[in-house]
This record gives C-alpha cells, structure tokens and sequence, in this order.
C-alpha cells in the first residue's frame, strides 16, 4: 500500500509552448477530500484531463496507488481506478436514469459477460442483467434517485443531473473520485446537500475525492487539504485556512 | 404448475411481438403458395422485402444506435453478393449448386468477407466523426462496386455481372424471412444486453463513455462488423434470388434506400425499421410498374419528398402538437387499449422493450455532437 492514492509528480503540459500546466505536485492520502482551486484559467481542469488520460502530461508523472499510470488510455485509467465527474455534465442523455448507472457497472469483474453469451441469451447474461440492475438501485437509492429510475436522463433537474453523474462515476468502483465543479449552477441549499453526499461518499464508499471548486463554502466546509493553481503554477497548499490566507493566493483572487 | 404460470407471466412479451409478427406473415404466405400458389411477381416481391428489411434492420444498428452515419451499406451487400455468389458457383460442381448446404456454405462465407470489410470500414470510423465518416464509407460503397465492375470475365465476370446457380425455388422467400429472424434476434439481442448498452452510451456522449470505462473501439467495430455481416448475408440472398448479381445494383442510390427505411422507421427502432422497409420496397416496385418511360424518373423524386417531409414531420418544432397527438403510439394504445393492462413491471425497464434511442436526424450529422473536448495536441514529451 502506498502512502498516497494519488500522488502526482511535477506533472506539467504545455500546448504549442504554452504550460498550461507545471510542476503540479499533489499529495492525496486515503480518505481524504482535496480541494484543487484556483481562479479561471489557472489549469485546473487541465489536471484532471491529464489525471484521466485526456490528454498525456509532457512532463512529470502520476501514480495511483504508487501504480504508475501515466500514458494510459482513458478507460485503461478508469479501469485502474480513477473516475471523473465533468464540468458541463455529460450524461447518458437518452437513457434511462438507472440504465446511465448499469453502463457505469459494465467494467467490474463480477458482471463479466461476454458477447456471445449475450447474443445468445445463456443464463449468464440473464443474471448479470439482473445483479447488475439490483446494484445500480442499490446506488440509486444511496443517492435518493430511485425514484426517478426510469425517467430520461435528460429530464432530470440540475441537481439530480449533478447526483446522477457522481453515481455513475461510483458504480466504475474507483479507489479516487475526480468532481469537476460539482457545486457549479447550484442553490446554497443543493450545494450543503452536495457537502452531506460528498462526505457520505467518503464515509460509506471509502472513497478518496479530489474535487475543483469555486464556491469558497464548499471548499472550507468539506475539504481537508487544498492545492492552489495559478497560471499553471502552485501557489500554496495544505489545508484549508492555511492556504486561503496565503498572501499569494489573496493577491491571485483579489488583485493587489 | 403455478410457477410455471408465474415464469410465464414473467417473460417480457413485448420484445417477442415483432418475431411473432413476423414469423406469422411468413406462415400466411408459405401456406399461401403451398395451397395454390402466388404469382410471380409477388414472390418476387417478398423476396425483396425481406432482403430489404434484413439491410434496414442491420443498418440501424450503426445509424440508430452507434450513431455513426453510413453510408456504404450496399457496397457491403455487393461484397457479401459477389462473394456469396462466387462460392456458390465454386461450389456448384462439388455439390449441388442449389442446394441448401451450398447455400448456407456461400452464406457464411460472405457475411465472413463482409465483416471483413466492416472491421476495415470500422478503423478509420475511430477518428472520423459524423459526416466526414459519411464521405469514407460512400467511397467505399463506390470503390467496391467499381472494382467488382472491372473485375476480369474469369474470376467475377466483369461488366456483365456474375452468373449464380439461382435458386429458384418458390419457397426462397421462406429463407429470406428466417433470415429476417435470424437478423432480428442477433441485432435485438445485443441492443437488449450490456453490450447494447455500452453503444447506446457511446452514441450518446462519447467523451462520458470513455471517461466511464466502455472500450470505445472494442464497441465501434463490434457494431460495424456485425452491421456488415448482415449485409453480407442480405447479399448472398440476393445473388440466390437473382441469376446474375450486377454491381450497377448496388449503388451509392441503394444505399441512401436503405438509410431512409432507417431514418423512416425511427432511429434506433427496430420494428419500425422493419415496417418501413416493407413499405418502402412496396412502394418501390409499384412506382417501377406505374411509371414508365420518361416518367420513371419520378421516382427518386417521390423519394426525396418522403424523407424530406419524414425529416419535417419528425422535427419541426411548430408540428409538435400534431406529432404528439397523432402518432403510432397513441394509435396502437388506441386499439390495445382492451387488450393491454397496465404494466405493473414498469419497475424493471432493463425490460428494454421501450428502447428510448430516438435521436434526431441533425445530431447524427452534426459533427461538434462529438467533438472532443479540445482540438488541441499537447506537445510531445520533453526528452531528457
């Protein structure tokens, strides 16, 4: 076992020239919740792209779980355990709510089936379908959208859109959870529910998350640890308070 | 006893309807010639619906639940056509040429070359997006019929088309409708499955299917070989049905033929691909006997109408009352409505027997539907 789930190593990219990204240095340890903040543009989603294999670092490196994993495709990535949520949500759109979680499922080992028991209808596929249904509204019902199961996952609310996408992110049984601005578009009332399920996540799922934040709130309010992104570069990190009073970091938010 | 009605009441009826559909018009019509015999012209006729609806039902596959547009299906007929043929005539003087065992030999042989075909069509559909893949497999579609045109007379007999042992029994439309099943159960088979889930998720969102672990290339070609296959054996069909199999047939106008029973019967719907195309080839051989001379031409025009006002009908924002209150669904409800008792299993909709793929026309043609999130390269890796 590793020290650290995820531990990333001068990881940096630069786009003809431009670093997008460098030296980013983050040091998530289990269980944790780690915030990755920074004003617009600082390169934080470019992180996750390079932590999910959208895009390969053109320095440094990753490792989850001390596994090295840079390089890798992006379901190979998520095979091994990372999992992301999106900026702008990006769901299944015209499927089901339950049958968006089941594609989540579709990797783990114990739905394994393949083709051709598939498209002959072998007893295998018949129980795979239904385990794999029992657990999606197994993690339906965790995220309190059981109820709206069979609804098109177009025709969910912001915030069930939201719920549905963690959830799925969660069937892939990831060891590290990715939130691209979970809160974004959110009322304060959805985003102190958010706070209750991201630690709920936490807690029941022993999960380690790493989220990009701009709502200050959240991140004080659930974040153990924090890294901060300007221009590409670190400007602070540790926890919460600490960084937040970082003169660097006020200058980045607020100007001189 | 009792559980055995229990397990009966279990089965999801819904998703038998359209085999037993079909599986009774074929009864109706082999009992049919049997008892007295049909005309000609009408076996002739069924033979080509069921080619037809194989080819629909096969391309739906990739156009309605892939999402991808192609549009070289009937040159994947042609290969299946040719090289069905070939065997067939190879096979002529080992065994008998008509022979069903020579037919299921030809059979399995094309679909194989098909598929063939498909995984090769299928690579570059990895990075190809939307119309773009619609130029590759249009070429191909040209590139195979020119080919096999320019063949020599020896191996696939060139300008003049290919001579194949016809089959001509009057029960060949029997083989078209198993096949048909064949078709439907294979293509319905893997939609209604993990499997089928994981193109659906693909056609969907992309970039969230990769991010949520589906092997996207593994899906891609899984679709476009089995697509292909399907083809295939639409095209051994053919090249049985008829004495010599003509590459002029298979057409870049065949092609968008088969697309528009696709798009007619709803995207990513198999029984309404069915129904279109048994009205579409309907249609089709009437118009050929109606019009005649110079008038012929009228055809094609009266099929750019129909997809054109299909289009219309099916996306027009200001039709949407209209298309709510009169469609397929309201009628069928309309007149089950004694028959059909509300389903309390509502619960388990893994059912699949609603798939809600429909998706518009322009989101499979648009090309950004699928862009990736950036167009930008990041810069090789620092040596050293």
């Amino acid at each position: 076992m590793a020290e650290y789930v995820l531990e990333t190593r001068n990881l940096g990219i630069s786009f003809g020239g431009l670093k997008a990204a460098q030296d980013v240095n983050l040091k998530i340890k289990k269980n944790e919740i780690y915030g990755l903040i920074g004003p617009n543009g600082a390169g934080k989603t470019t992180v996750f792209n390079m932590l999910t294999g959208v895009y390969k670092p053109t320095t440094g490196t990753f490792l989850l779980d001390g596994e090295e994993l840079k390089g890798f495709s992006q379901e190979k990535i998520n095979h091994k355990g990372i999992a992301r949520t999106f900026q702008n949500i990006r769901l299944f759109n015209n499927m089901t709510v339950v049958r968006n979680v089941m594609v989540g499922l579709h990797n783990l080992p114990e739905y394994k089936c393949s083709l051709m028991e598939s498209l002959f209808r072998l007893p295998r596929h018949f129980e795979v379908e239904r385990t794999m249904r029992e657990r999606a509204k197994e993690l339906l019902e965790i995220f309190g959208l059981i109820d709206v199961r069979n609804h098109l996952a177009y025709n969910l609310p912001y915030g069930k859109q939201r719920k549905l996408e963690i959830a799925r992110a969660l069937a892939t049984g990831p060891k590290l959870l990715l939130l691209d601005e979970p809160a974004a578009g959110m009322n304060p009332q959805e985003t102190a529910e958010l706070m209750d399920t991201i630690r709920f996540v936490r807690d029941n799922f022993d999960m380690t998350i790493l989220l990009i934040e701009h709502d200050m709130s959240l991140v004080t309010g659930i974040c153990d640890n924090v890294t901060v992104l300007n221009f590409g570069t670190t400007l602070a990190e540790g926890s919460v308070e600490e960084a937040l009073s970082n003169p660097d970091v006020i200058k980045a938010y607020l100007g001189d | 006893m009792a559980s055995f009605m229990n397990k009966l009441s279990k089965i999801k009826w819904n998703h038998y309807v359209n085999y037993a559909a079909v599986a009774i018009v074929a009864i109706v019509f082999s009992a049919m010639t049997f008892a007295g015999g049909l005309p000609q012209s009408t076996l002739f006729l069924l033979e080509k619906t069921t080619m037809n609806i194989v080819l629909a039902v096969s391309l739906s596959l990739v156009v309605g639940f892939l999402g991808e547009l192609s549009l070289g299906h009937a040159g994947f007929m042609c290969v299946g056509a040719y090289i069905g043929g070939k065997t067939a005539c190879l096979l002529d003087g080992a065994i008998d040429g008509k022979g069903i065992l020579s037919f299921i030999i030809s059979l399995a042989v094309g679909a194989l070359v098909a598929g063939v075909f498909g995984f090769i069509i299928g690579l570059p559909a990895l990075r190809l997006k939307g119309d773009y893949l619609a130029i590759v497999t249009l070429a191909f579609g040209e590139i195979v019929k020119t080919v096999f045109e320019n063949s020599s007379k020896e191996s696939f007999g060139g300008p003049i088309g290919l001579r194949t042992p016809r089959f001509d029994k009057q029960y060949l439309f029997i083989i078209g409708f198993i096949l048909v099943l064949l078709t439907m159960f294979i293509i319905q088979n893997l939609i209604r499955s993990k499997h089928g889930r994981a193109i659906t998720a693909i056609r969907d969102n992309e970039i969230a299917a990769r991010a949520t672990g589906i092997n996207v290339t593994k899906y891609k070609l899984v679709g476009f070989i089995i697509s292909s296959s399907l083809a295939g054996v639409a095209g051994v069909f053919y090249s049985f049905a008829n004495s010599t199999v003509k590459a002029a047939v298979f057409d870049y106008n065949y092609s968008i033929e088969i697309l528009i029973m696709v798009v007619l019967g709803g995207m990513g719907n198999i029984s309404g691909a069915i129904v279109s195309a048994t009205v579409i080839t309907y249609i089709n051989t009437q118009l050929q006997t109606l019009l005649t001379g110079d008038l012929a031409v009228l055809k094609d025009i009266i099929y750019a109408l129909i997809l054109v006002v299909i289009i219309i009908y099916n996306n027009a924002p200001s039709l949407k009352f209209f298309r709510e209150k009169y469609n397929m669904k309201a009628l069928v409800s309309k007149i089950f409505k004694f028959v059909g008792k509300p389903s309390a299993g509502k619960d388990d909709e893994s059912a699949w027997h609603r798939v809600p793929t429909k998706i518009e026309m322009n989101e499979i043609l648009s090309t950004d539907l699928k862009v990736v999130e950036s167009t930008l390269e990041p810069d090789k890796e620092d040596k050293g």
